[in-house]
């Protein structure tokens, strides 16, 4: 069912590097974060369906890219996928004419403002029907129950297991909703604790937990 | 809507494959339609490269260290303050801040993806994007920790925050030893990025 993005519990990834430390390894990557900012201004696609695009490549283009190559590539499908720009623009690498959205573009002097707004994503929404204590099963399998392979924050890992809620966050736009343009459908969010033994068996320290946040629709009251 | 194609059928596949060139034909593009500014780029890449980074994170947590009001305030209802100080924005809309203590030891991570609290801490470094971090640390934490010279006592519970929706976790590492007397300036000094991660402690002081 899953993706190569949900990658939580895999093995065969080797040691962490700690010295790979830059946050900009090369000049290129701070121009394709800031194009990837930028370009959301348009309004053309959101947070979660940005992710998905990203999701959407290839595992085999997802293994070999660097991470701000995917951020470049789930950027031109995105800018195809929404109207924004051709193929025929992008096989050119010029564009054609200016963009009937052009209006809404960012301007250096907007920058500071825009990015200090930020975007929140709690909304009016159903009351709780967990609380605080609360033990909960998550749903088998992870997956969007809407769109066959679409966007979901479940990772595979926490697929039908035994938790308790711990912190309420609120109701908050449901990504696999949000991610396929299906409108924000808020929902309750919570944090859900799980021991480790439950996520990975006996090999687990017996004292070391994972705490996921978890939307109302991926639990279910258990005892 | 977005849907698989093909390695080759991927709009993405018609760009330059060299990521430099890929990115340059992206933004001349970009620029020809007047999707984008070049010098709103330029600011951008000020704003996270020379303004916004993990000393925001260390002030906090200083803060939070000398005084006992604002720590009770970061804990229980973080963002008004966090507005008030300026350190509120894109992908730091809902932050929940998480002490470390004698039995506790935190520790976040993105397994999905790569969030991560943009305005306490700027743009990730790459061992938290890599694939050996986000597949290994909620797994085996305590080995991802050793890798990073962590040592976490056995019986102190490791407890890995793994970050699927838009709330954005900050840890507060334990004050360390030897730093009573010491300014709020001094004492942010002490708080590494990788401390308000999980993968570090907070340095001691030097006598």
């Amino acid at each position: 069912m899953s993706r190569v993005h949900d990658m939580g519990g895999r093995f065969g990834d080797g040691p962490v590097d700690p010295e790979d430390n830059a946050t900009f390894e090369k000049e290129w990557h701070k121009r394709a974060l800031a194009m990837t900012v930028a370009a959301g201004a348009a309004g053309a696609w959101n947070i979660d369906s940005s992710r998905h695009m990203r999701e959407l490549l290839g595992s085999k283009d997802y293994g070999r890219f660097s991470y701000y190559e995917k951020w470049m590539a789930a950027l031109a499908d995105l800018l195809v996928d929404r109207g924004l720009v051709t193929e025929e623009e992008l096989k050119a690498g010029r564009g054609d004419g200016v963009s009937e959205m052009a209006h809404k573009t960012l301007r250096a002097e907007n920058v500071q403002a825009v990015l200090a707004k930020g975007s929140p994503y709690v909304r009016e929404g159903a009351p709780p029907s967990f609380a605080v204590g609360d033990r909960v099963k998550t749903r088998r399998p992870a997956r969007n129950e809407t769109f066959d392979g679409g966007h979901t924050r479940q990772p595979g890992y926490s697929a039908g297991a035994s938790g308790e809620i711990v912190i309420y966050h609120g109701a908050h736009v449901f990504p696999d909703s949000h991610g396929h343009y299906q409108g924000e459908a808020a929902q309750p969010l919570y944090a859900v604790r799980f021991t480790a033994r439950e996520l990975w068996g006996a090999e687990a320290s017996e004292h070391d937990e994972v705490v996921l946040d978890m939307w109302e629709s991926y639990l279910e009251a258990t005892s | 809507m977005p849907h698989d194609h093909h390695d080759h059928d991927h709009p993405h596949a018609l760009l330059p494959p060299e990521p430099a060139l890929r990115v340059r034909a992206l933004e001349t593009i970009l620029t020809d339609k007047g999707l984008i500014d070049p010098a709103a780029l330029d600011e951008i890449i000020d704003t996270y490269q020379n303004q916004i980074g993990p000393k925001n994170g260390a002030t906090v947590v200083a803060k939070m260290w000398m005084d006992e009001a604002f720590r009770q305030e970061m804990l229980s209802d973080p963002m008004p303050s966090l507005e008030e100080m300026g350190l509120y924005g894109r992908q730091g809309e809902h932050m929940v801040f998480l002490e470390n203590s004698d039995t506790v030891h935190n520790l976040v991570v993105c397994t999905l993806c790569s969030c991560y609290p943009w305005p306490l801490l700027g743009i990730p470094p790459g061992w938290f994007k890599s694939d050996a971090y986000r597949a290994r640390v909620v797994r085996e934490p305590r080995k991802v920790l050793a890798e990073f010279g962590v040592e976490v006592p056995e019986t102190t519970k490791v407890r890995v925050w793994d970050s699927t929706a838009e709330i954005r976790y900050l840890v507060v590492p334990q004050r360390p030893k030897g730093s009573e007397g010491l300014s709020e300036q001094e004492l942010a000094a002490l708080v590494t990025r990788d401390s308000m991660i999980g993968t570090g402690l907070a340095k001691e002081p030097q006598s």
